[in-house]
């Protein structure tokens, strides 16, 4: 296409040569010097004619032509460098924007699971409808009963827990997952070193074969390539490291805590340390399945309900009819998306409608740069142009720009990467490694381009059609084009008005949900209080457990408990289980059973449940409301008493005095609850509803029972006091091993924090939206102005003559501001009933707020009108300074 | 002049032997008996258009009155290329003949 091998020289050098043979064969038939001359050229024709058809011929025209419109067009923006970096940022933001936000959606909603053949991966979910119990837990004879059903290729139980990893340097506290042994082969994932477990292996308690995860390997055992075979010792039991998994590898469980599994131990699930299989006994483990190939998760579900209503009919005693006992499958990848679906979404949507308003807001500004360049189009139509060039020429334009906003959105994005990873809270469910999808910035960048072609051709079209003598005659101004351009532009802007409402209303309704929630008194006090956790070893044998009878632990509680009081600034100190963790969110239910309505069914409602220290309720200034709190009497010895909270003496004793009540709590985690669950336990207290569980829900029932009673394995230490947070969990640390030097300390935090980090998700997603709300608001705001200057200037001579028939400013300013508030009104109408709609699908993003929340929906209409009268007034004002003698002498 | 036609001359006149721009516009012009006549110019685009194409080859040399010219040669495409257009020039003035013959009777 573009070979040259002949230069042009050299073909005028032929040509010369041509000429003067010709011009010697003349002269030979006699004709003069000068004559021949002549006469050779008449014969030859136009030189410079054929010279051009050969310089064209020699190269693709087309070409040349396109880079010389780049050229022209590169100058053209640098001429006007305003308009310029405007059109290229406003694209550059909606592109950046809009690759990030998808990268982010592309990596948690769209390929959650990395794991092969995803969609046949299901959690299976007990539920006693009856019983109003959704996660009812599984017994090992219905997870029997699932293996055997031919629905799945693999069924699984997981326990989750964290076990004390020790003879390492410092003794550290790691998440462990106890898993049936097909785990692996369930999910389809190779180990990096070794093997995982035998998908067939039918041991009934732990193999004491565990994998480990990458980081642990690293953390734990500095990478050593010949860790297969070596030994781990996790609570005090002897552990061989049988694989390392992967770099990338996570469990795809429900909350952060599961998610950073690091070991994993094949477990049974039929003997020590679960108890005796038995139908009616439900353990809280989580079950996953990967379904058989072909089997859809529906499919499935309706073979599995036909298993279930089989064996109710079966087991009449364990499953009485008003239980409703029914099983469902969930896809797998709702463990990850499930709760973060609709915020992302919401953040897509955002981003699009961004896109969406910087597309607008720069197809304004080619308009207005066609009008004025109306004259220019018109003159070199005059001399010449072919339109097809002129339309080439502006679309080159329009197109160099969207490219440039394209790479400028790409540079952005790449050197703010870091930055926009930290923004993302942790809470955030993702099994992936977030990467820029270079997929979704091609894309973007095609959108861009795509962009660039449709609304530079608008003004290209008008280029095209103008009307040369009227054009050239008026300068430019009050041409029939722009009649069109004008009723276009303002179109836009209406567009552009209408969708900032909406991304605002949706902002402002996140923001004031966000401010309710951070305002709503926690019923209790998290300031200058810090909480740390530790963990007491729960080997598998208990005759090597020194913490294995409550009177053991109940001794160590009170020494840490005296210690604690004489660290440095603590005024008061409580210990509790690690579930009394204000929004701690691993928490730990137990199945209830209420005494004198056991007989109403088998099955029982599940209550979280923890146990503390009598000084608990006073550190964090929870007060009680009826009976008494605990006291240092409710030792060991003494009988079981639990204190509850208001929510829960509503939903189980509305309307009766729950004092003196007596209920049994089934068996948590392993190895922990022995005794409740033998034992009647009696209620001493009502204490009032804190926000301990959720900050979104004050009322979730929940019981309390003495922590020298019900020792727990997981403890947490309450200090509270004029605390150094940076010195303190290291002075922690030294005094707990000082006690037992084996214990691992971790987890130091100060409650303030917890419930900020436990706003973050709610804040991340209202300050992305805010932020783009600011933006559309931003580029709104320049739309309007846009428009109203091009207005104004288009009216120049009208305002002269007003001017020079008596208008008062006051009349010019009210005419160009009335202008400019029609648009901004048009645009708030639409935009309201946008906003409604969108406002009812983001409902369950809400707190406190109703979707239609008058206030907001005001406020922001507000906002945008004082903006657009804002962008109105700068333009209003250059209309009143008219001078009529100028504005007149114009024309 | 037909479309086409003028590269057909050039390669039927370098038949005879390598030529320059000069000599090829004087061989059509004699040979076809002052018959057709070639504006010299329109000559050289369509001999670099044959030359692109690898029909025919170019050299500087010296021309019998000593002056530098570019002499062209037939390629053995060109030769080839030759023979399919004169054959099918043939079956063109054949066919053309034919409808004027018709229309006369």
């Amino acid at each position: 296409m573009f070979r040259r091998t002949r230069k042009a020289s050299d073909f005028g050098a032929e040509i010369e040569a041509h000429l003067a043979m010709e011009a010697d064969r003349l002269k030979e038939q006699g004709l003069s010097d000068e004559d021949a001359r002549t006469r050779a050229r008449v014969a030859f024709g136009n030189v410079t004619r054929v010279q051009e058809r050969f310089y064209e011929a020699s190269r693709w025209p087309g070409w040349d032509h396109f880079w010389q419109d780049v050229r022209y067009a590169a100058r053209m923006l640098r001429k006007s460098p305003g308009f310029t970096t405007v059109a290229v940022l406003t694209i550059a933001l909606g592109i950046g924007a809009t690759t990030a936000i998808f990268s982010l959606v592309d990596a948690t909603l769209l390929h959650p699971l990395p794991y092969p053949h995803p969609e046949e991966l299901v959690r299976i979910e007990d539920a006693l409808p009856g019983a109003g119990v959704t996660d009812a837990g599984i017994s090992i004879p219905e997870f029997k009963d699932l293996q055997r059903s031919g629905i799945f290729q693999y069924v699984v139980l997981e326990i989750f827990g964290s076990a004390n990893l020790t003879g390492a340097s410092q003794p550290s506290r790691m998440q462990y997952e106890g898993v049936s042994p097909p785990y692996f082969a369930m999910l389809g994932v190779k180990p990096e070193l070794g093997q995982t477990f035998d998908p067939q292996d039918q041991t009934p308690g732990f193999t004491l074969d565990v994998v480990i995860s990458d980081g642990l390997w690293k953390r734990a055992f500095g990478s050593d390539p010949h860790i297969v075979g070596r030994s781990l010792r996790a609570d005090d039991d002897l552990y061989r490291v049988i694989g390392v998994m992967p770099p990338g590898f996570r469990d795809p469980g429900r909350t952060v805590g599961e998610r950073n599994t690091e070991q994993w131990a094949a477990l049974g699930f039929s003997d020590d340390p679960a108890q005796a299989p038995n139908r009616s006994l439900r353990l809280p483990l989580e079950t996953v399945g990967r379904l058989k190939p072909g089997l859809t998760v529906a499919a499935a579900q309706s073979q599995l309900d036909a298993l279930v209503a089989s064996l109710r009919e079966q087991f009449p005693d364990d499953y009485p009819a008003d239980s409703k006992w029914t099983v469902r499958l969930v896809p797998l990848k709702e463990n990850v998306v499930g709760n973060v679906r609709q915020s992302l979404i919401l953040l897509l949507g955002a981003v699009a409608l961004v896109l969406v308003i910087g597309c607008v807001n720069v197809a304004n500004l080619l308009l207005a740069r066609a009008s004025a360049r109306s004259r220019e189009m018109a003159v070199r139509q005059a001399l010449g142009a072919a339109r097809q060039r002129l339309v080439r020429q502006l679309l080159t334009e329009s197109l160099l720009l969207s490219l440039l906003g394209g790479v400028a959105g790409l540079v952005i994005l790449f050197c703010m990467k870091g930055f926009l990873l930290r923004l993302i809270p942790e809470s955030l469910p993702r099994l992936n490694d977030l990467s820029i999808n270079w997929a979704v910035m091609l894309l973007a960048l095609a959108a861009s381009i795509a962009a660039g072609v449709i609304f530079g051709l608008a003004p290209a079209r008008q280029a095209g059609r103008l009307n040369l003598a009227n054009t050239l005659r008026v300068e430019g101004r009050g041409s029939k084009g722009s009649t069109e351009q004008t009723r276009t532009r303002r179109v836009l802007v209406v567009t552009e008005f209408a969708l900032s409402l909406v991304l605002m209303v949706a902002a402002g309704l996140l923001l004031r949900s966000f401010w309710d929630l951070y305002k709503a008194p926690l019923g209790f006090n998290p300031q200058h209080v810090m909480s740390v956790q530790l963990w007491l070893p729960s080997p598998n044998d208990p005759h090597t457990d020194i913490y294995g009878t409550a009177a053991q632990e109940a001794v160590f509680a009170r020494e840490l408990l005296r210690r604690s009081r004489l660290l440095p600034g603590v005024q008061e100190a409580a210990l509790g289980a690690e579930p009394s963790i204000p929004l701690h969110h691993d928490g730990n239910r137990s199945a209830l059973i209420v005494e004198g309505r056991q007989t109403q069914s088998k099955q029982t409602p599940l209550v979280e449940r923890s146990q503390v220290t009598p000084e608990y309720f006073h550190l964090l200034e929870i007060p009680v409301l009826r009976g008494r709190l605990f006291n240092d009497g409710d030792d060991e010895n003494a009988p079981l008493v639990a204190v509850i909270n208001r929510a829960m003496a509503e939903t189980y004793w509305r309307g009766e005095d729950p004092l003196g009540k007596r209920l049994r709590l089934g068996a948590g985690r392993a190895g922990v609850g022995q005794r409740a669950s033998k034992t009647w336990i009696t209620i001493v207290g009502v204490i009032a509803d804190a926000r301990t569980e959720s900050l979104a829900n004050a009322s979730v029932p929940q019981i309390y029972l003495s922590l020298y009673q019900e020792t727990p394995k997981e403890l947490a230490i309450f200090l509270r006091g004029d605390l150094n947070a940076s010195a303190m969990p290291e002075e922690v640390r030294a005094m707990v091993q000082s006690v037992d030097p084996e214990l691992p300390v971790y987890g130091a935090q100060t409650l303030n924090d917890a419930v900020t980090s436990s706003l973050e998700q709610r804040r991340f997603s209202m300050e992305i939206v805010g932020m783009f709300a600011l933006t559309a608001l931003l580029l709104a705001g320049m739309g309007i102005y846009g428009v109203i200057s091009y207005i104004v200037s288009e009216r120049t001579h009208e305002i002269g003559i007003r001017v020079a028939l008596g208008a008062q400013s006051r009349n010019i300013l009210g005419m160009v501001v009335r202008e400019g508030l029609e648009l901004a009104f048009a645009g708030a109408a639409v935009g309201l009933v946008g906003a409604l709609i969108v406002s009812q699908l983001m409902a369950g993003l809400l707190y406190g707020v109703r979707p239609t929340d008058p206030a907001t929906f005001a406020g922001v209409a507000l906002l945008l009108i004082a903006v657009a009268l804002l962008a109105c007034y700068i333009p209003a004002r250059r209309a009143i300074r008219v001078d009529p003698l100028v504005a007149l002498r114009y024309e | 002049m037909l479309q086409g036609t003028l590269d057909l001359l050039i390669l039927r006149t370098l038949i005879f032997g390598a030529q320059h721009g000069q000599g090829i516009a004087r061989a059509i012009q004699q040979t076809s008996d002052e018959e057709l006549l070639v504006e010299h110019g329109a000559l050289y685009p369509a001999l670099q258009r044959l030359e692109e194409r690898r029909w025919i080859s170019a050299k500087w040399g010296t021309s019998t009155n000593n002056r530098k010219a570019r002499f062209y040669t037939l390629t053995s495409a060109g030769r080839k290329q030759l023979v399919k257009e004169t054959s099918k020039w043939n079956r063109l003035a054949a066919a053309i003949g034919r409808v004027l013959e018709s229309e006369e009777g």
